[in-house]
This record gives C-alpha cells, sequence and structure tokens, in this order.
C-alpha cells in the first residue's frame, strides 16, 4: 500500500522534540483538579503542627504539656524527650551535620521547632499549641557570622570536644567554635603573586543576602503508617522522592521496601522543597504512635521562617588585568552564613556548591577560591534557590567583578566581557577552578544580543540623559544592565557528585504496550516544569511514538526507578539523557523486530521517523507500532517477548548553559523607582525540546530575578527576629511591577548528551540577578558609584542617589 | 471550643447546610468540610490570591473570611467556573498560551480572570496587570497569563458578536 502521508507530517504528527507542544498537565490544573499535598483526606487523618521558639538563642528550662493534652480534640504533644528514645531527636542533614528534630536543651533560631502537637484537625492543633508552656532561658544572639567568629558565645555545645577542643567537621578542620569549615579551590600563592605584579587591581566587597524560594505551595506531608502490613505511605512536597525514602528508612529503621514515597503535584519548588525537615520526622513518628494518618502543612510564616533559605554569601574578590584589560587573576573569599545547623543541600564533596565557577565565562589563567562556613542564630538552609548549588552567587560575584574591573579600567563592561571571553575554539575549556566546560561560543551570542538591543544607542542614550540630569533637564536617570552567564547544571557525575552517598544519577523505565502507546517512568519530579509534556517529547522522537500516546509519571517510590530528583537543573541534563538512552534500547530491540518481520538481516533496515524502512528500499517498512504489536503476539526466535527497557544514566560531564542579557532601566532619582523599560535575553540550552516551555522557563526565573535583586530579603535584627516573615514584607511581584521580556536563543548543543541538551529552568535567574543589579548600579556608575549590596529596594536606591549627592 | 453557628450557603449552585464554628475560615469550609480542593492556601494573608472565588459577584480572598462571614453567600470557585465539557474561554486560554507552571495559583487566577472580565470585557494589558495584581504567580512572571487573558477576551468578545 502506497504511504500517502509525506515525511514531514509523519515528523509533525509525533510531536517529538523542537515543536511547541501545549502542555498535558493544564487540563487538571485549570480545571481546579490538581492534587497536592494537602489536597489529601484519609479516614481518621491527624494534624499536627509544631509549637516555635520566639527567641533566636535560648536555653530550654521547662516544657509543659499538661494543658495542651487537656485542649478538645489534642491527641499528644511530642517533645525531644519523645523523640529522643526512637533517637530520632536529631538527624542527619544533607551537608554533613546534624539537626535538631525538636528542640534538644536549646533553641538556636526564632521558629525553630520545640514541640509537635497532634490533634483532630487544624483548629485544635492551633489551640493545643497555645497551651504547651515553655520556659526559655534567654542567650546572647549572634546574626553575624564576622562576630560569630570572633565570640565567646558557643551556638553548638554539641560540636565542641571535652577541654574546649574542637573536632573535625564534616569537611576538614574548624577554626573557631562556631566555624563549619573551610573549602578551598584553585592557586592560592600563584594567584596572589598574580594580583602582586599586575597592572591593574580591582576590589570589592559585597554581600548577596539572605532571601527564601518561597514557592507559592508551602512544604508539607501526610504520613500513613499501617501497622497491619508495615507499611509507610509518605505524600510530601518533595524534590527528591527516592532520596527521601532512603533517609527515612536510614533514621527510622523502617526497611526501605517497606517505605513508599509519592511526591504528588507539587505547587513549585525553586530548592525549597530538596531539603528533610523535622515536620516529615513528626508526622511519621506521629503516625507510628496514633495508628493514624498524620498531616503536616506550613504556613507561610513556618515557611519563610524555617525551611531552606537561600545565600547569604558575603563575598571580597579581587581581579587582576594587564592595562588593555586582559584578565590575569582572581580571587574570591566567602564567609558563609549557614545559621545554626549546616542544612545546605549540595552535593557531599561540595560544601559550597559550585561556587568555584566563580570564573564565569572568562579565559582567567589563574584562580584562587576560599570558602569559610559560619555557624550564627538564623535559620539553617542554603538552598539553591531556582540554580544550582550556589551557582547564583558566583556568577554575581563574577557580573560585579567585571563591572568593576571596566570602572577600574575605565572601560565599557561589554568590550571587557568580549575581549575576556573564552573562546570556542578553547572548548572543552578547563577552568582555573577545576571545571571543564563542555561547550560554548560565547562571542556569537554576545554579539547578537548587543546588536539586538543596539547597545550603541543605548550608550549614546545614556549619556544625553546624564548631560540632561546634570543640566537639570530631567530627575530620572538610565542604567543599562549586562550579564553573561555560564551555569553548570546537571549534577551529576557519580566520581565526584553523591548526596548522602548517593550518586546523582537519574533513571527512566519504559513500557511499550502492544497497541503502540506507551508509558515512562522517571526519578525525578516536576513541579510546574511540564516533564509529562516534554520527556514525551523526547521519547517520540527517539521512538517512533506519538507523544500524545505516551504517559510520563513521576514521583511514586513504588513505581518509579530510582533517581535523586528534580533541582539544579538536573532533570533534562540526567533524567531527559536516560530518556533518551532508554528509547535507544527500545529502539535497538525494535530493529530485530522489524528485520525478522520484513525478513531482512538487522543491518538492512533503519529508523526513519515512526518506522524501520528497508535500506535502499522505503516502501518496506514496518512503523513502530506494527512492531510493538509483533513484540506481544509473535514468537520471534532469539529474541524475548515484551518491550521495555530501563535506562540508569551517570552523566559524564556537567552541562553548561550560558546566555547573554541586556535589561534598561530608568531610574527617579527622588523615589528611588526603577521602571524596567526593556529586558532581553539570549539563552543556550543546547539542543531545544519545547520552545514554548523554554520561554515560559525563561519568563518566570526573570521574575524571581527581578526579585532577588529589586526587594525580595529574610531580613533579621539584632535579636534575631525575623522582620521580613509574611508576604506583606517579603517581597513577591505582582504582575504590576513585571516587566514583558524579549527572549532570544543560540543553540551550541552538549557534546556529550544525548540529545545535546543542557538545561535551561536556573539560567534566567543566576543570569538575571545581575543583570538587574548591575542595570542600577551601571544608572549611578557616572556619577562615581562602584557597588551598592542587594536589594535595590526603592529605599536603598533613593539613598545610593543620597549618598551620591544627587539630591543636593 | 466555641458554640457553633448553622451555616447554609451556595457553592457552584449547590447548596449546603452545616453547623460550624464561627471562626473557621472560608477556604477550610471549601476546602476540609466541602471537599472542594481548587482553591489552594498560599499565605492566609489575602497577599497571594491563590484562594480566590467569586461571592456575589466580586472576589473575594476565602483564606480570611469566615464562614460566618460567609452565611447565605452564593459562591463560585474554579469548579464551578468549567469542566471538561463546558470549559470556561479563559482555561483553554491558559492552557493555549502557557499562561501556567506548578498550577498552584491558577484556579484563583482563573477565577479573579473571569471577574475581570465580566466588569471589563475589552482591558488593556495595564488594566489586566493592575486587575490581576492580588493574584501571585511564582512560575510564570506573568508575562503569559497577561496574554491568556488577552486571548479569552477575545474569543469571548467573538463568540458574543456571534451570538448577536
Amino acid at each position: 500500500m502506497k504511504d500517502e502521508v509525506t515525511r514531514e507530517e509523519r515528523i509533525d504528527s509525533l510531536k517529538g522534540m523542537g515543536c511547541s507542544r501545549k502542555r498535558v498537565e493544564d487540563a487538571r490544573f485549570t480545571q481546579g483538579k490538581g492534587n497536592y499535598v494537602d489536597d489529601i483526606k484519609l479516614d481518621g487523618m491527624l494534624f499536627g503542627d509544631f509549637v516555635r521558639t520566639p527567641y533566636a538563642h535560648a536555653r530550654i528550662v521547662s516544657i509543659n504539656t499538661e494543658e495542651a493534652m487537656k485542649v478538645p480534640g489534642v491527641l499528644a504533644v511530642l517533645t525531644a524527650a519523645d523523640l529522643e528514645p526512637l533517637g530520632l531527636h536529631w538527624m542527619p542533614t544533607l551537608a554533613g551535620d546534624k539537626q535538631m528534630v525538636l528542640a534538644d536543651g536549646k533553641v538556636l533560631f526564632q521558629g525553630q521547632e520545640v514541640a509537635f502537637v497532634v490533634a483532630e484537625d487544624r483548629y485544635a492543633a492551633a489551640d493545643g499549641i497555645e497551651q504547651v508552656e515553655v520556659e526559655y532561658e534567654e542567650l546572647p544572639v549572634i546574626v553575624d557570622p564576622f562576630e560569630a567568629l570572633q565570640s565567646d558565645v558557643v551556638l553548638r555545645e554539641d560540636l565542641v570536644g571535652e577541654g574546649g577542643t574542637l573536632p573535625d567537621g564534616a569537611h576538614g578542620p574548624r577554626k573557631h567554635h562556631n566555624h563549619i569549615f573551610t573549602w578551598e579551590a584553585g592557586d592560592k600563592d600563584p594567584t596572589a603573586e598574580v594580583i602582586a605584579e599586575a597592572d591593574v587591581v580591582a576590589e570589592e566587597s559585597m554581600y548577596y543576602h539572605r532571601t527564601h524560594p518561597c514557592p507559592l505551595e508551602t512544604c508539607g506531608c501526610v504520613a500513613s503508617m499501617d501497622k497491619v502490613n508495615g507499611k509507610l505511605t509518605l505524600w510530601g512536597t518533595f524534590q527528591a522522592p527516592h532520596a527521601i525514602r532512603t533517609v527515612v528508612s536510614l533514621i527510622s529503621g523502617i526497611e526501605e521496601h517497606n517505605i513508599r514515597v509519592i511526591s504528588p503535584d507539587i505547587g513549585g519548588g525553586f530548592g525549597n522543597k530538596v531539603g528533610a525537615y523535622p515536620g516529615y520526622v513528626c508526622s511519621v513518628v506521629a503516625s507510628i504512635v496514633t495508628g493514624k494518618p498524620v498531616k503536616w502543612i506550613e504556613d507561610r510564616m513556618d515557611n519563610l521562617m524555617t525551611t531552606a533559605f537561600a545565600r547569604d554569601y558575603h563575598m571580597t574578590g579581587k581581579i587582576a588585568a594587564t592595562k588593555e584589560g586582559k584578565i590575569t587573576g582572581l580571587q574570591c573569599h566567602v564567609t558563609a552564613d549557614h545559621g545554626g545547623f549546616d542544612a545546605c543541600a549540595d552535593p557531599t564533596k561540595f560544601p559550597a556548591g559550585f561556587m568555584n565557577i566563580c570564573t564565569g565565562s572568562y579565559d582567567i589563567p589563574t584562580a584562587y577560591l576560599e570558602v569559610d562556613g559560619v555557624y550564627t542564630n538564623k535559620a539553617p538552609g542554603g538552598v539553591s534557590y531556582r540554580c544550582s548549588f550556589r551557582v547564583t552567587e558566583a556568577v554575581y560575584f563574577i557580573e560585579r567583578m567585571i563591572e568593576v574591573l571596566a570602572i577600574e579600567l575605565n572601560m565599557d563592561a561589554a568590550e571587557l566581557r568580549r575581549i575576556n571571553f573564552i573562546k570556542k575554539e578553547q572548548f572543552p575549556y578547563t577552568a582555573a577552578l577545576g571545571w571543564e566546560y563542555d561547550s560554548g561560543d560565547y562571542h556569537t551570542a554576545w554579539e547578537k544580543a548587543l546588536k539586538a538591543v543596539d547597545y550603541e544607542g543605548l550608550r549614546a542614550e545614556q549619556a544625553q540623559r546624564v548631560a540632561d540630569f546634570k543640566a537639570g533637564k530631567t530627575r530620572s536617570l538610565m542604567g543599562i544592565g549586562l550579564s553573561f552567564f555560564t551555569e553548570i547544571v546537571g549534577a551529576g557525575p557519580v566520581k565526584n557528585c553523591d548526596i548522602l552517598g548517593l550518586g546523582m544519577f537519574d533513571s527512566c523505565e519504559i513500557r511499550i504496550h502492544p497497541t503502540g502507546s506507551a508509558i515512562a517512568r522517571l526519578g525525578t519530579i516536576s513541579q510546574g516544569q511540564g516533564h509529562a509534556t516534554t520527556f514525551a517529547q523526547i521519547l517520540a522522537s527517539e521512538i517512533g511514538l506519538p507523544a500524545d500516546s505516551i504517559t510520563i509519571e513521576e514521583g511514586d517510590t513504588d513505581t518509579a526507578p530510582y533517581g535523586l530528583g528534580t533541582y539544579g537543573s538536573r532533570s533534562t541534563p540526567v533524567a531527559g539523557a536516560a530518556t533518551a538512552m532508554a528509547g535507544r534500547k527500545i529502539r535497538a530491540k525494535a530493529q530485530m523486530i522489524a528485520a525478522y518481520l520484513l525478513e531482512v538481516h538487522d543491518n538492512d533496515v533503519e529508523f526513519d521517523v515512526d518506522r524501520f524502512v528497508v535500506k535502499g528500499a522505503p516502501e518496506q517498512f514496518k512503523t513502530m507500532k506494527e512492531i510493538a504489536f509483533a513484540a506481544y503476539n509473535q514468537a520471534i526466535p532469539g529474541i524475548e517477548p515484551g518491550l521495555e527497557a530501563v535506562s540508569y544514566y551517570d552523566p559524564p560531564n556537567m552541562t553548561y548553559p550560558f546566555g547573554a542579557y541586556v535589561c534598561v532601566m530608568d531610574i527617579d532619582v527622588d523615589t528611588g523607582v526603577p521602571d524596567i523599560r526593556r529586558f532581553y535575553a539570549l539563552d543556550d540550552c543546547g539542543t531545544r525540546i519545547n520552545p514554548m516551555i523554554i520561554e515560559g522557563q525563561v519568563h518566570g526565573g526573570l521574575t524571581e530575578a527581578l526579585a532577588v535583586a529589586l526587594g525580595q530579603e529574610i531580613a533579621y535584627d539584632d535579636m534575631g527576629n525575623v522582620k521580613t516573615g509574611t508576604l506583606m514584607d517579603f517581597f513577591l511581584p505582582t504582575a504590576w511591577e513585571v516587566p514583558n521580556y524579549e527572549t532570544d536563543h543560540t543553540v551550541t548543543p552538549s557534546p556529550h548528551h544525548p540529545i545535546g541538551a543542557k538545561g535551561v529552568g536556573e539560567s534566567p535567574h543566576v543570569g538575571g540577578v545581575p543583570c538587574f543589579s548591575n542595570a542600577v548600579q551601571d544608572a549611578f556608575r557616572p556619577f562615581g558609584n562602584r557597588h551598592t549590596n542587594m536589594p535595590h529596594d526603592h529605599w536603598r536606591i533613593w539613598k545610593t542617589a543620597n549618598d551620591l549627592g544627587l539630591h543636593d | 471550643m466555641s458554640k457553633k453557628m448553622h451555616i447554609t450557603m451556595t457553592v457552584n449552585g449547590k447548596e449546603e447546610e452545616f453547623l460550624a464554628e464561627p471562626r473557621e475560615l472560608l477556604i477550610y469550609t471549601l476546602r476540609e468540610r466541602l471537599n472542594i480542593t481548587g482553591p489552594h492556601i498560599g499565605c492566609e494573608t489575602s497577599h497571594c490570591g491563590a484562594c480566590t472565588v467569586t461571592i456575589g459577584g466580586k472576589s473575594v480572598k476565602a483564606c480570611t473570611m469566615f464562614v460566618a462571614q460567609a452565611d447565605g453567600a452564593d459562591i463560585t470557585t474554579i469548579e464551578g467556573i468549567g469542566g471538561p465539557d463546558d470549559l470556561h474561554p479563559l482555561q483553554t486560554a491558559f492552557k493555549e498560551h502557557h499562561g501556567l507552571q506548578c498550577g498552584y495559583c491558577t484556579p484563583g487566577m482563573i477565577t479573579r480572570a473571569t471577574k475581570l472580565l465580566e466588569e471589563n470585557p475589552n482591558p488593556t494589558e495595564e488594566e489586566i496587570r493592575f486587575g490581576m495584581a492580588g493574584n501571585l504567580c511564582r512560575c510564570t512572571g506573568y508575562q503569559n497569563i497577561v496574554k491568556s487573558i488577552q486571548a479569552a477576551a477575545a474569543e469571548m468578545a467573538a463568540a458574543k458578536e456571534a451570538a448577536e
């Protein structure tokens, strides 16, 4: 029979890679039929909530739960004393430290969990919390890491040995009782020499403030211990369900096969939902104690105050260059405020994440990085808020240092970048701090971006604006924010990336059904990225079945293959690769089946879109649908029935997405209000799977970058009180404050990834923060501004103008 | 604890009658008592709008209204706006223009947008941005939400014209 459908039509009908396929997730979300953890309702389900300390540092003198137990509906009040016999009053953190599940003798930050009240509903739990009497003895509070390193006050007595000795921490020797680790990368002395001998050295200190990922859905879980069959089911907002299962097993002693962890729909993560929190442990214990399902859901204040802050890096840099602007060396020191426990979510060997990507996109021959982690009376966390581990900090650092160097050299910052970019022919490029960048074409991206915004024209307009301002014709200044970033994502190779000893591979398992549709399960979990849509597209292109006929399932550890979850833009680089590789295994078997059906040798057929054809005789073919049926209904000599495959993918390297961003901003000098009049974002994420979703990711990441750069902050007062614990004080931009973004791209496929994809979800945040900040700083550069710290809220911008004498 | 009140309300066209403590917040009445889980909880301080419902022709944040205040009310949630067989043009447009990602804000966002378009069937971009500023989204950056609402407005205008 003649095939009347054209090859192009066959390709289009698959809705494979490269097409803007509409999302399959949207039907349920737009109709209010999502299934988030707080939507789960089980028979007899109880509700648990925490008594939290109002003090940032205090000894617990006593806890009296008697009155609370009298409150109607309250069933139990757990304290550390109840958890201690189970060994669960403390738990290990992802960073090699340990953390109190419930306050064990003292509290270390405001909002810390002191007791867990279990009641019939939320209202009874809240009533019970009111009645728990806790007597505190206040201790001196330290919220400044520099002060912490000088202070006699010991925050963590549990980490001090007899006679005041300091046992090594998880990352080596400690310098002081409030010191956690020192981590180094690069060459210390050679870098110091280069800086000492350089023509020009620019120095700057900057504080990348503490903030929070603040997804719209807070963290929560439902734990259900079925005592009859000994199985624990734990639903929750987990970005890494398998890792949570292993952690729960290790700390509870319940065998892993008796634990089922399920991540249902997740209302945004952005790093907040990577860690393991006391609420999970207490819910599990409460379910075991009561024999009933127990739900715990954070409220917004709990969320902002206790789970998963981000950033809080005090960074000092020196950048050396020749008179012509060629960078010769870079030095960076970080004092990292980790709060009361070191609960950073980083691969084990990287206590400061991938901060050693801080040489950025530039060919810097010599560099040195040193990071000191410090305890303070602030919440634990240190998650990657919409970025791979500490990459946002690294990129902010280098993109500010470049601007400061440009000032020092009296040079245009775009030109300074241009002459220092790693050149296309230098890839794969080994950076001074150790990473091997897989691919890049920075000059092409940069020229395209500058041309798109008419960079020369913008500079001329800016000069005119400055002249007008000086002449008293306007009170508005114009800032041109530039940033060029290189991310390092897709953690990662098992040889150097693990979390709690679990290698950071990922996985995909595919089952093709007899009628030519399929289900694929992955070790990752979508939190809005649209995995059910895009992973089906990868498979459609790989196995020649329509994406619409492929179900993607994630998040149930009883059915999905083991994987390390979704964060650090690792889903596409790692699980996406596993998906392609599993698809290729399917295809390899399909090829043998096709050859048998067509009565030729295996090597005489080749894959073409949705079928195998006989080489040189394309009219002889078997479609994948026909092959799928044959796999189930024919006895084929030497081939097992069925058509399934599984792949565990250990990436050979990280991927290195990059991009060029330009922000044009007008600033009202008298009110400090910035008006973003243009934002251009060029992203190179390698092979593009779904342009619509990429664009959506870029819009969202830029908006989170806008928030961080222009106002979002977790601020503490000297007493350790959180000053930004509600959405009244913690800045989340509305539609009114956000501009329209222009998106663009170049495509430089990753050479080591099966489909060349690099990941994109976090790029706009990583590149966006310095771009917005640079725009603000650039507006004031003609008046002598060198650096001011974020967040650039209206008051701080006004203050910058005032400090520069612009209100005189 | 306290004395229970006799409450009646109409939710998505269905009469409901029950006893509740007056301090119960409407969002919990909907989600836990009536199993209407489309409206979500994001802040409990009226900032995020994930809990937005329509009461008596107005957009209301159900997280800061006591059930006692909603006695006798006529309430519409996302579940009452459209389902598989009768999708509202906004529900179609949000999918078509990628106006959502994690979906958590979406029910409140669409519920609010239905009121916005009732009040102003042909809004400018600025009017949409202002009119939607009570609903936060952490994923989309709003650009495609604006686009979705514009597309739905055009679709609804065309349908109206065709009907006339």
